[in-house]
């Protein structure tokens, strides 16, 4: 086996690695640095469980050789910071607020796909949106709130870019008010920001 | 009620988005050994002989072990509530490896190693010699062939695992209801439909594979960590398959990427526990591929069912029959439970005012195995039911709308020891329709040509709460009160992507008083630790382990306010009895004037530290539920249908629900939706394919199998019909899986109305409408 000591540079940080050529930047991620929000579904490219960050764009990491990933920039969910206001990002939000989490396991590689697309500052339509997530796999949702949360961390975007945009009203008779919704937000965190891990 | 009916954000939202929940192969000591299964390349025969020792050289292969190295002894693998009467015990017909090959794909060898590579380099090398016997995939070519060997002979000889017949009287006969019809209306006055109805092998599709570690630890103790919907069944079948003491073994269960009623069976965990066993008690991770989890673990039974259904000129339903073949695979699992809840409710989802006959046949194949799926049979009980429906109201030219309202059944069933508490399935229609305009839409769609063609169609479903009185519904839950007047709730009953630990948080803050914010879910089970319960399946938790939290609850509280009545120095508490007092908010309170009388956190503390009256508050509750209530509701959809392409377009789609109060909306929604995507994944594109001849399947991937994507998926609209169930906790009935059933059917239907072509065989693929509509000369 031909071992090798390389540097990669993930979620801002330099880290030295030593890694069989061969091996998947999934791999790596998960085994030398211990990132394991980053899923395994298929291990062949199917079903975006595995998505990180690489230079702002999403790519299937299972299939993406650690060796490519030299010089560029990393980013898993572990690094998702907003480091302006030293919290969570509005995607993460959004996908609490929006119920867009069942068992998590898709989670991390949707929230880092909607990261980019809320990037590219496009006012996206629901339709637009469902395009640029198809390659990210989810059993449990009917990626309905997905779709919903990107809208609305889109929708944040767009206020901040000054640019109109309008979300999806609600389709059910039992949808809470969004203020009832940040507001449940704000208790969670402040529950979470006790939390030890933090102080 | 103070925290039921909130739509409280997930407990564990923040820790799945931030990637701080930990799953099972998150959690896995860096220094285990890896795992790999060898699966057979026939689909039945025997293995012979097999050469390991090319593989054994292997660098880094710890062990290789083939099916004539594990122990002589057949377990069962379903996860049902073991019955201590064995004629009601699950049938115990899996080795850990298997000699005597069932479907193609049998687990016949595990290599042991250091590492994933040589791991895989051993798999490759092991050589195997079979003898290979004839191959039947499905149910019918197996009871077709007289001569067909018996894969389980020492519990049948003809490969069936059961066949039962549900009659509305034990006399009743479908052609003789007919003569009776034919006399009593005349038989120009009766519309009749024959046909047979095929339902498609579903993979369940989680995208967490299944995945479980185990090792010996230091107390000789045998350990799982596993991605099991239920720990406690686990650990009972581990040590079933071992043949060892039942508190020799441990499960852990994390947090679950999904399981959908895969992970309700056991399925690599025995072997993976004995795989430990044989290194030594290190730890040795088993995750096991895609490829072989759609083949090798378990599946959604296809079924295959002649049905019949008469009824009157002017829209009165006479009498039904079905005879269904259902295709179990290599191995039981489940037995025939599953066909034998899909023959109920396609009984009683109707009156048949002339009768009903509902028989059902399990088979043994050479498939893989079928057992639970996200709603136990019943989406194929409508596909058989609500089919026949709207081929009925077609063929008569009744509005399937006014055709259901008058006939389906009423308030009144019962049936084996389940009814209605509470019935809203007629209102769920009412509101259906008028959200999806229905007598206007079915209006305007009449007689279209051209190749776009509108269609609206229904399917209504009912489902049973939980498995009572069938099977034992029994959960337990401990409450330990803690110093600052916060509690831990810990259950055996498991979160796996459903919300239920969420709702559990409600459910214990509604009984105790105390707020959900100082709620603490434990979200791990650990047998060692936690109560029992019998787990995720069946849409049971929040009924039945959700009865048990609010008992336990009750008492918490009781034991809470006997301890305020020692505090006799506080403030309004002398002089009052234990009647007179509640908790509220964090606060003793009196009852009568809703003064807040002590903190809980002043009262906890006191009760830990007094040298007085030293106590440590907790409550443990077991209960068992008997009653069991139907949840029903109904799928609407509005469509059109591409005929040159053979494409339908979801312009409209909306469930509703009958499930009682809804303890959580937003996320009852949630579900509602990932039920309805899956429902339309059965409709509209998923098929695991087998190679008849060999047994072998063609589409064992995520790519040629085809789940829904985004880009599949319309915006689901979900309504629900709130009434209060007496015999709920908090009035709730079933939502887990009764998303699951309608939608597939309502699509079917909605084609028929666009098209007028009744489909019978799901998927509703591309290729299929195209073929069709060539056939009829549509195109
Ligand atoms: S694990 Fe990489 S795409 Fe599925
Ligand atoms: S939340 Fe379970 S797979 Fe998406």
């Amino acid at each position: 086996m031909s071992k090798k000591i390389i540097t990669l540079h993930v979620n801002g940080k330099d880290r030295e690695v030593m890694i069989d050529e061969r091996e998947s930047l999934y791999e790596t991620l998960r085994n030398e640095l211990n990132l394991t929000s980053v899923k395994k579904g298929c291990e062949v490219g199917e079903c975006g469980a595995c998505s990180v960050l690489l230079n702002g764009r999403c790519v299937d990491s299972c299939i993406y050789l650690t060796m490519w990933a030299v010089g560029k920039d990393i980013v898993t969910v572990e690094g998702l910071r907003d480091e302006e206001n030293d919290d969570i990002t509005d995607v993460q939000k959004e996908f609490i607020k929006e119920a867009a989490v069942q068992c998590g396991f898709c989670t991390p590689g949707f929230i880092l796909k909607a990261v980019e697309i809320v990037g590219h500052n496009k006012p996206y339509t629901r339709d637009e949106i469902k395009k640029l997530i198809t390659g990210n796999l989810c059993r449990c949702t009917g990626y309905m709130n997905i779709v919903t949360a990107i809208e609305h961390a889109i929708k944040h975007n767009m206020d901040k870019l000054g640019v109109p945009y309008e979300v999806m009203p609600s389709t059910t008779s039992f949808d809470v008010p969004e203020d009832e919704k940040d507001k449940m937000l704000e208790s969670l965190l402040a529950m979470q920001n006790n939390d030890v891990t933090k102080i | 009620m103070n925290y039921i009916g909130k739509s409280n954000l997930r407990v564990d939202a923040y820790g799945k988005v931030t990637g701080k929940a930990k799953y099972t192969a998150d959690l896995a000591p860096k220094d285990s050994l890896i795992a790999k299964v060898l699966h057979s390349t026939i689909a039945n025969g025997e293995v012979i002989s097999m050469d390991v020792s090319a593989a054994k050289k292997v660098p880094g292969v710890v062990g290789v072990f083939t099916c004539f190295d594990v122990p002589d002894v057949e377990f069962p693998t379903a996860g049902h509530p073991w019955s201590t009467d064995p004629k009601h015990q699950d049938i115990a017909d899996k080795k850990l490896l298997n000699q005597r090959v069932r479907f193609y794909g049998d687990d016949i060898a595990a290599v042991v190693a250091e590492n994933d590579v040589a791991a895989s380099q051993a798999l490759k090398l092991i050589k195997v010699e079979y003898k290979e016997y004839p191959v039947h995939t499905d149910a019918r070519s197996m009871l077709n062939d007289k001569d067909a060997m018996a894969l389980h002979p020492n519990w049948r000889k003809d490969n069936v695992i059961a066949h039962t017949s549900f009659k509305s009287s034990d006399d009743f006969d479908y052609d003789k209801a007919k003569l009776k019809a034919i006399e009593e209306y005349g038989e120009e006055n009766l519309i009749e439909v024959v046909k047979n109805v095929k339902t498609p092998r579903i993979s369940h599709c989680h995208i967490e594979l299944p995945v479980s570690y185990a090792y010996v630890d230091s107390n000789g103790k045998v350990t799982v960590v596993a991605s099991t919907q239920l720990p406690h069944i686990c650990r009972r079948v581990v040590a079933q398959a071992l043949n060892i003491p039942w508190g020799k073994v441990r499960v852990i269960k994390p947090y679950i990427g999904g399981g959908f009623g895969n992970k309700q069976d056991m399925l690599y965990e025995p072997l993976n526990a004995w795989l430990s066993v044989k290194c030594g008690g290190k730890p040795v991770i088993l995750e096991i591929p895609r490829e072989d989890t759609m083949i090798g673990t378990r599946t959604r039974h296809p079924m295959d069912g002649d049905v019949r259904g008469l009824a009157t000129k002017d829209g009165k339903l006479l009498c039904r029959e079905l005879k269904n073949y259902s295709t179990n695979g290599g191995y039981a699992a489940h037995g025939h439970s599953i066909t034998a809840k899909c023959a109920g409710i396609f009984q009683n989802l109707y009156k048949n005012p002339l009768g009903v006959n509902s028989e059902a046949w399990t088979v043994w194949t050479n498939a893989p195995t079928s057992a639970a799926m996200r709603a136990y049979g019943v989406p194929q009980a409508v596909s058989f039911a609500e089919t026949l429906t709207d081929d009925i109201c077609f063929k008569g030219g009744f509005d399937p709308l006014k055709f259901r309202l008058d006939n389906l059944c009423d308030e009144n069933l019962v049936a084996g020891g389940v009814k209605f508490y509470t019935y809203g399935l007629k209102k769920c229609l009412e509101i259906g329709a008028e959200k999806i305009d229905w007598y206007k839409k079915r209006e305007a769609y009449k007689n279209q040509i051209g190749p776009i063609r509108k269609g609206v169609g229904i399917c209504s479903f009912i489902y049973q709460t939980a498995v009572a009185p069938i099977a034992l519904e029994t959960a337990s839950v401990r409450m330990i009160l803690n110093q600052d007047g916060s509690m831990q709730l810990s259950l055996g009953a498991t979160e796996i992507g459903q919300g239920a630990d969420t709702v559990f948080t409600q459910i214990a803050a509604e009984s105790t008083g105390i707020s959900p914010d100082k709620v603490y879910v434990i979200s791990t089970q650990d047998t060692d630790v936690t109560p029992f319960d019998t787990g995720a399946y069946g849409s049971r938790q929040t009924y039945v382990t959700g009865n048990a939290i609010k008992e336990c609850g009750l008492l918490l509280k009781k034991k809470i306010c006997e301890y305020a009545l020692l505090m006799e120095d506080e403030d309004g508490i002398k002089g009052k009895k234990l009647e007179d007092l509640d908790v509220s908010d964090n606060y003793v309170i009196d009852k009568n004037t809703m003064e807040k009388l002590i903190p809980l956190d002043k009262l906890s503390t006191t009760a830990f530290y007094s040298f007085t009256h030293n106590q440590h508050i907790t409550a443990e509750k077991t209960t068992d539920i008997t009653t069991n209530t139907f949840a029903s509701g109904c799928t609407f959809v509005d469509l059109e249908v591409d005929m040159p392409l053979g494409i339908i377009n979801i312009k409209d789609i909306i469930s509703v629900h009958d499930s009682g109060t809804i303890i959580n909306p937003a996320l009852a929604t949630a579900q509602v939706h990932g039920g309805m995507s899956m429902s339309l994944g059965y409709g509209m594109s998923e098929e695991l394919i087998l190679d008849p001849v060999t047994g072998k399947a063609y589409n064992n991937n995520m790519l040629d199998y085809k789940i829904p994507t985004a880009m599949d998926s319309p915006d689901f609209k979900v309504e629900f019909v709130v009434m209060k169930d007496p015999t709920g906790g908090y009035g709730n009935k079933a939502l887990g899986e009764p998303p699951t059933v309608a939608p597939a059917v309502a699509v079917r239907n909605a084609v028929l109305n666009a098209t007028g072509i009744g489909f019978n065989e799901f998927p509703l693929t591309a290729e299929r409408l195209v073929h069709e509509f060539k056939a009829k000369g549509l195109i």
